[in-house]
């Protein structure tokens, strides 16, 4: 019964898509107040709906119930509830419903708190919301039901994967997903502005949040998906620029692109064409990762031409909506007018310098992670595109980036003072001198490079800190006076210096460990001690253990630092039964911000045991950086200008509307 | 049959990928002089593991990527330079193996696009900005000089502002 109410519920949702998709579009072609309301009532149902499609397949996860295909294949009755939960995303059809569950999310979040919005605005912009949840509630029903029953239930399940039965899995995708899909709100509102043909700064005011929003949100997915892959892959990479990671990455890039130039359209009513633009094609990427990800089409393009049905449909989803998109786009853009002109050297300037950089970053991206695919699939040559080729391209890009980084806050809007704002930049580029200068006397090994990387970041951090100061005038006036000026500062002016700073935290993180960490391979027997990084690490015992659904094995590591005891370490290997599978649960052990990290290996006969041991010197604050980012966004997204929107006008617009 | 024995041995390599902890370099493996075992673990950072999703040999548990690594040392050891052992290993199993692919034709627009991304976007937008200064010079040369009417109307108005304000 709860698998087949899931399924009828979402075809209700598909129907009430179906008419938000329509109606209200029609509604505001006539002008006709009533249709136009229409988007409201039906987002929220629709949310309605699809919540109780997933709160069944929850639940049918939850008991166990093995007469549906989709928990058959992906849990077990031994499964620890929290997995039988998370196991709901952990696998293709639930991973959609989750998708579509989101959107949904953000079509009532627009209907409920949209009341500010035009009339007309705020439904075209539903609308398209309906259009692009038509087409991925077709995709489920068609290819990818989870509700499918087994003509013969089977009596146990075939479990999760083991890799990701891990408490990292239950944030991660849904962060992810409430970035992907958050962007939607701006695309829709992009293409909602295209179809209207009018555009101001009102729009950008009321989009910035949205997009703020699913930055956050993607900000810490990224983040979190990176760590998790750090703690449990178990050879202690973060990054390994493999296609699943860069589909990610490139929303992030294109949003923060997004998210700068639609201040510029907020406060300065200029780059309109391009903020459009620029909403549509993180849309449009965030579109091209599900496809990437979800399609199959990075395992081997063959796999995706022996089992095509679902990558050809989201192929057809992403060509219609990324090639209807920018038709209307080429169509209708130049209706939009120009904004307010504004020198090279400028806040406005700074801006686009940003939006240049981090678009070309994107487009690297881009290339690097399709251009295999697309030259198999022409030529049948094969070729690998890995971490060297990005390091070589994509890093050099960051050093303008970041070097221009601290001028923008300080310059003015429409014509800036470069010597001025250099001038205030003095201390922050002096700190760097001496941290690099101070770094090349003492720390031996390593590039040359990473002295030179860490004095940028650490302009990043004082520039950003700089503007704060500026601001609020500390070092010129009493300190209590500065203090409450800085109190009073807006704050977005703080969210801006937290994400700034944050930039700066997780390249310094970035940089001492890829150029100071430390690797010990061996193998160690009960009693061994193995030195690393001026630590001791003594192997005391290997033991055996019974979990849930898991062996597992422990070695007990007692770890010294100059003699003295500062702690253990049990890492681990766990074998899952059910899928004849192992996962490593490497120990880690913080010192400060640096990590000592143990990841096991073989067992050899003689009972000795592989172990990697690292020492990664400064590496949390990867992790940090984002945190700080996205704690920015949050100050920047509570500012009391974005939570108010600009009701007085927008209510006036509103109320003359259906007049029109 | 060759697309058969690919597909074969993407999903071995999988299943064994998942199937074992991961655990690339081996203690076996580790060659005794540290500068060579330097050279050999910077080469295979950049080598690809030929039957893995997106995996260097340093990184992967694959037993290709593990033969891989042990031929790597191998041509170390006989005193190969870098550019000898990619060579070698390029001639043996196709561009297939490197991860940062060399420019050649193939891969041309790989490699430009990111200058070209860069100088043409900064040109576009150089050029933006003088056409839209220029069109702003002109429309305050055509609308900016006022007419003689205009100018009479001004001094009347300056005239009359200046007799208002006598204190």
């Amino acid at each position: 019964m709860i698998a087949e109410a899931g399924h009828y519920a979402l075809v209700l949702a598909l129907a009430l898509a179906l008419i938000q998709s329509t109606v209200p579009m029609i509604g505001a072609r006539l002008r006709d107040p009533v249709l136009m309301n229409v988007a409201r009532s039906t987002a929220l149902a629709q949310l309605l709906f699809v919540g109780l499609s997933f709160g069944a397949l929850v639940l049918l996860h939850v008991i166990s119930d093995f007469s549906v295909a989709n928990v058959y294949e992906n849990s077990h009755s031994l499964k620890p509830l929290i997995y039988k939960i998370t196991g709901v995303w952990g696998n293709h059809e639930g991973s959609m419903l989750l998708w579509v569950s989101i959107l949904a999310l953000f079509g009532g979040l627009v209907a409920l708190f949209g009341n500010n919005l035009p009339l007309s605005l705020r439904a075209n912009a539903l609308g398209v919301q309906g259009w692009v949840s038509t087409a991925f509630y077709l995709f489920i029903l068609l290819t990818s039901n989870p509700f499918l029953r087994l003509v013969n239930p089977p009596l146990e399940g075939r479990d999760l994967n083991p890799v990701l039965q891990d408490p990292g899995l239950a944030i991660h995708p849904p962060m992810l997903y409430l970035g992907y899909v958050g962007f939607s709100i701006s695309f829709s509102f992009a293409i909602a502005a295209l179809i209207e043909g009018r555009i101001d700064a009102a729009w950008a005011r009321w989009v910035r949040p949205w997009t703020l929003m699913a930055w956050m949100f993607l900000t810490l997915g990224i983040a979190m998906g990176s760590y998790w892959a750090y703690y449990e892959l178990g050879w202690g990479g973060w990054w390994f620029w493999d296609p699943v990671e860069n589909a990610s990455l490139m929303p992030w890039l294109a949003g923060t692109a997004l998210l700068h130039s639609a201040v510029v359209m907020e406060k300065r009513n200029a780059l309109k064409v391009w903020t459009v633009l620029l909403a549509i094609l993180t849309f449009s990427l965030s579109l091209l990762g599900t496809f990437l990800v979800r399609s199959g089409v990075l395992t081997s393009v063959h796999a995706f031409a022996t089992d095509p049905t679902r990558g050809v449909f989201i192929l057809l989803i992403l060509c219609v909506f990324i090639g209807g998109s920018l038709s209307l786009y080429a169509w209708r853009a130049s209706s939009l007018k120009q904004g307010g002109l504004f020198a090279p050297i400028s806040r406005e300037g700074a801006l686009v310098l940003n939006n240049l950089l981090l678009t070309t970053a994107c487009a690297t991206v881009f290339i690097g992670t399709l251009y295999p695919l697309g030259l198999e699939v022409l030529t049948g040559e094969r070729i690998s595109v890995g971490a060297p080729f990005f390091n070589l391209t994509f890093a050099p890009l960051f050093v303008p980036l970041l070097l221009a980084l601290p001028f923008g806050p300080l310059l003015a809007w429409k014509r800036g003072d470069i010597a001025g704002a250099a001038q205030r930049l003095y201390a922050a580029g002096i700190v760097a001198l001496v941290s690099i200068a101070v770094l090349w006397a003492w720390v031996r090994g390593g590039s040359a490079f990473a002295p030179l990387a860490i004095g940028l970041a650490v302009f990043v951090i004082i520039g950003a800190l700089t503007d704060i100061a500026e601001r609020s005038m500390l070092f010129r006036m009493p300190l209590s006076i500065a203090l409450r000026r800085a109190r009073g500062l807006p704050r977005a002016s703080w969210g801006t210096m937290f994400a700034h700073v944050g930039v700066g935290v997780a390249l310094i993180g970035i940089v001492c460990e890829t150029t100071w960490n430390t690797e010990l391979i061996s193998t160690l027997k009960p009693g061994d001690v193995a030195k690393v990084a001026g630590y001791e690490l003594k192997l005391d015992d290997i033991s055996q253990r019974q979990g849930p659904n898991f062996g597992e094995m422990l070695a007990h590591f007692t770890v010294s630092e100059g003699g003295k005891m500062i702690g253990v370490m049990t890492p681990s290997k766990r074998s899952f039964s059910t899928r004849a599978m192992s996962t490593t649960e490497a120990a880690l052990m913080s010192r400060g911000v640096s990590q000592l990290y143990i990841s096991l290996g073989d067992t050899a006969a003689s009972g000795a045991i592989a172990v990697r041991i690292y020492h990664k010197p400064m590496v949390l604050l990867i992790w940090f950086g984002p945190l700080l980012m996205a704690f920015g966004g949050l100050l920047s997204l509570s500012d009391r200008r974005l939570r108010v929107g600009a009701p007085k006008p927008a209510k006036a617009s509103r109320s003359l509307q259906p007049a029109e | 049959m060759g697309k058969f024995v690919h597909a074969v041995s993407v999903i071995l390599c999988l299943a064994l990928a998942l199937a074992q902890p991961a655990f690339a370099v081996q203690p076996d493996e580790v060659m005794k002089d540290p500068a060579k075992e330097a050279r050999a673990r910077e080469l295979s950072r950049e080598l690809r593991c030929m039957v893995c999703q997106n995996q260097s040999i340093d990184d992967s548990e694959a037993p290709l990527a593990r033969d891989l690594r042990l031929l790597v040392r191998e041509r170390i050891a006989a005193g190969d330079s870098n550019t000898q052992v990619i060579d070698f290993l390029v001639s043996r199993y196709g561009e297939y193996v490197l991860l940062k692919p060399r420019f050649e034709g193939q891969t041309l627009l790989l490699w430009l696009l990111t200058p070209l991304a860069l100088g043409g976007g900064a040109f576009g937008l150089w050029w933006q900005h003088r056409r839209r200064s220029r069109l702003a010079t002109n429309d305050r040369d055509e609308r900016g000089a006022l007419t003689p009417e205009e100018e009479v109307r001004l001094q009347k108005l300056f005239a009359s502002q200046a007799s208002e304000t006598p204190e």
